[in-house]
């Protein structure tokens, strides 16, 4: 149990890469908080500089109420599941699991209850004696978390770890990481480049993008309110569409309340729509109403995508609806957008603006 | 999965395509083995005039002749000091060039020159640095105390033959396990970091075990080098001597069969090693593909 707590931590590479530019976070004691961003935005280096894998070029690190900059992975009292998990092929899974015990002087029946305790928690007694290679990759996984949580750390350091497994698989054990971190109460850093993994995980998110912060926040926070046009179009799927707000201006053929566009704060020259809030009725409250030519319907069970395009634009957009509203492709449709739904952003900075 | 062969017509180019190699193998290995074979049933006179049959008679011979005995210990000594000093002078190097970044190739091509230096050459570059009158190393341990001699010491001349021999194979040896240290995953050195183990805990634990392959392979391959392919360096330093000290099986068959001229005992030597290598092969053949899978 441990805070977590980041001071303009920066990494420069050999070569001069700078793979993190200078990162402030907090993570308080007990919370599960996720770095999501794309490749190479330096999400591992991050992870890795906690875990003492890689060295700190400047900031400082605290876990707990140490400085724990120099200290080595060993002392800091972290535990870290790898993406290939990084399992001792030679050992036995027993073995696998007692062997941070065992460096750190642990007693054999302290070792064996905690393994045995370990074991049972991620359904692992069964395959106690045999090596890594003769589990499937669900197994191995849950292996790589049994390693870490036997040591009962302070805190827990995920590199990716569900990237290796099928769609199914991952679901299920995203689940079963999440409840695993809500019953333990251990401090993690979970780093990922899925969105929605980072959505369903986190208590928050830190989205960062070469080598910074964009945004940190719940994940709600994140979604319904994105600091800047990279986070809009990087958190949700489909992606926010985003529409230059003089476009929309010239389309306003006198359909669309043109009170809308004139509340957005000032600065801004790009909106920001999701798929889910464009709107095939119109509601109540005020909205923007937007023509488009329907290119292609995507069903999709329970919801349905509509690849739309507005006339004189070259912007292809996705609306998201429920069910299977009865359109064709070629249709011309209008889209009605609340308010509410607009995201303001500036083009200039891509920062949100208000 | 279908695999797309190439046929070419004619019945006479397969042979022709085999033949040389055939031939090679004929002449300078199925013949001498059976030639040897056929000799060391065979006790020739003391002029060489003729020769008749004896039988086994060679073979028990050379088990109750003490120089033979002495001899099989001697090899023994020899084979286990160079495969232990060659292997682990070469994993000490591939160890250290393995944890540099930038220099490695460097070292790695410098490491490998050795290799390619003829036996006896390498043996007469070891009788000059331990030469007692002119070498440089008897000089050095003359000043700590030491008189080194290999020609009236057994030990000393020991010592020189299992360093001149183990030397090159380093460059072998070190090939083989920089190839093996760096098919192991880093992240499996840093989970055992963070698990707490000291670099000489993870190198014996981790590093050491998942050699284990490659270990195994190079100690046939040191020991069947041991054995058999030091000829060159026993002759271009000791000669066997001082005292038989240093006469290793191979070069006993020499000594024995063109020094001595005793053909039928030489021929039974070289009966017993055949016999030696096919076991090694053999043992090599079975247990590494066993010993693979950790
Ligand atoms: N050892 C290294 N030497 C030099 N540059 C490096 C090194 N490791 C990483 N980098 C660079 O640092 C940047 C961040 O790398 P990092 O591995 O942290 O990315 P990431 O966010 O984890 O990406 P991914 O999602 O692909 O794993 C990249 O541009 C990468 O090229
Ligand atoms: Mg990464």
């Amino acid at each position: 149990m441990a805070r977590i707590k980041l001071d303009g931590l920066k990494k420069t590479y050999p070569g001069n890469v700078q793979a993190v530019k200078g990162i402030d976070l907090d993570v308080a004691d007990g919370e599960f908080v996720v770095l999501v961003g794309p490749s190479g935005c330096g999400k591992s280096t991050l992870l890795r500089m906690v875990a003492g894998l890689e060295t700190i070029s400047e900031g400082t690190l605290h876990i707990g109420e140490r400085v724990v900059n120099t200290l080595e992975p060993a002392e800091r009292d972290i535990a870290m599941v790898f993406q290939n998990y990084a399992l001792y092929p030679h050992m036995t899974v027993y073995n696998n699991l007692a062997y941070g015990l065992k460096n750190r002087g642990f007693k054999a029946d302290e070792i064996e209850r905690r393994v045995g305790e370990a074991a049972g928690m991620l359904e692992i007694e069964a395959f106690l004696t045999r090596k890594p290679r003769q589990l499937s990759g669900g197994q191995r996984q849950r292996v790589a978390m049994g390693r870490a949580l036997v040591r009962e750390p302070a805190a827990f350091l995920f590199d990716e770890p569900l990237s290796n497994l099928d769609a199914k698989l991952r679901v299920q054990m995203r689940v079963e990481i999440k409840q695993l971190q809500r019953r333990l109460k251990t401090t993690s850093l979970y780093v990922t480049h899925d969105q929605l993994e980072a959505m369903t995980l986190g208590d928050r998110l830190v989205v960062l993008n070469d080598g910074l912060i964009e945004q940190v926040g719940t994940p709600m926070e994140i979604y319904s309110r994105p600091a800047s046009t990279f986070v809009a179009t990087f958190i949700g799927s489909p992606a926010m569409n985003l529409m230059p707000r003089a476009y929309l201006e010239a389309r306003d053929d006198g359909h669309s309340f043109s009170g809308v566009l004139d509340d957005l704060p000032p600065g801004t020259d790009i909106v920001g729509m999701r798929p889910d809030d464009m709107l095939l009725h119109a509601p109540d409250e005020p909205h923007l109403v937007v023509e488009a030519t329907l290119e292609l319907f995507e069903a999709a069970g329970a919801e349905s995508h509509l690849y739309v395009r507005m006339e004189g634009s070259d912007q292809p957009t996705v609306i998201r609806t429920s069910g299977q509203p009865p359109v064709d492709e070629g249709d011309v449709l209008r889209f009605h957008v609340p308010r509410t739904a607009l995201h303001p952003f500036n083009e200039a900075s891509g920062k949100r603006m208000q | 999965m279908q695999t797309k062969r190439m046929t070419f017509p004619g019945r006479w180019l397969p042979y022709a395509l085999l033949g040389p190699q055939v031939i090679v193998t004929l002449i300078f290995f199925i013949w001498p083995a059976g030639q040897a074979l056929y000799q060391s049933l065979l006790r020739e006179d003391a002029f060489g005039l003729s020769s008749n049959f004896v039988g086994l008679a060679n073979f028990t011979r050379l088990f109750s002749d003490g120089s033979y005995l002495n001899s099989l210990s001697v090899t023994a000594v020899f084979a286990i000091g160079t495969t232990l000093l060659s292997m682990s002078a070469a994993l000490l190097l591939a160890v250290t060039v393995n944890r540099m970044l930038r220099s490695r190739n460097a070292y790695t091509t410098l490491l490998v020159w050795p290799y390619a230096i003829a036996p006896a050459i390498a043996g007469v570059l070891w009788w000059f640095i331990f030469n007692p009158a002119i070498g440089i190393v008897p000089y050095a341990l003359e000043m700590v105390g030491y008189r080194w001699n290999h020609r009236t010491s057994g030990g000393d001349a020991m010592l020189l033959v299992v360093i001149a021999a183990a030397w090159k194979q380093i460059a072998y040896n070190f090939l083989f396990f920089l190839a093996g240290l760096q098919s192991i995953p880093q992240s499996l050195i840093e989970a055992a970091a963070i698990d707490g183990a000291s670099p000489t805990k993870r190198f014996w634990t981790i590093v050491f075990p998942l050699l284990t392959p490659t270990t195994f392979f190079l100690m046939v391959v040191n020991i069947v080098y041991a054995m058999f392919d030091t000829f060159g360096v026993i002759h271009a330093t000791t000669q066997g001597g001082p005292a038989q000290a240093t006469n290793t099986l191979v070069y006993k068959v020499y000594a024995d069969g063109f020094v001595g001229l005793n053909l039928g005992a030489s021929a039974a030597q070289s009966v017993i090693l055949m016999v030696i290598v096919v076991v090694l092969t053999f043992v090599q053949f079975r247990f590494i593909e066993r010993r693979v899978n950790y």
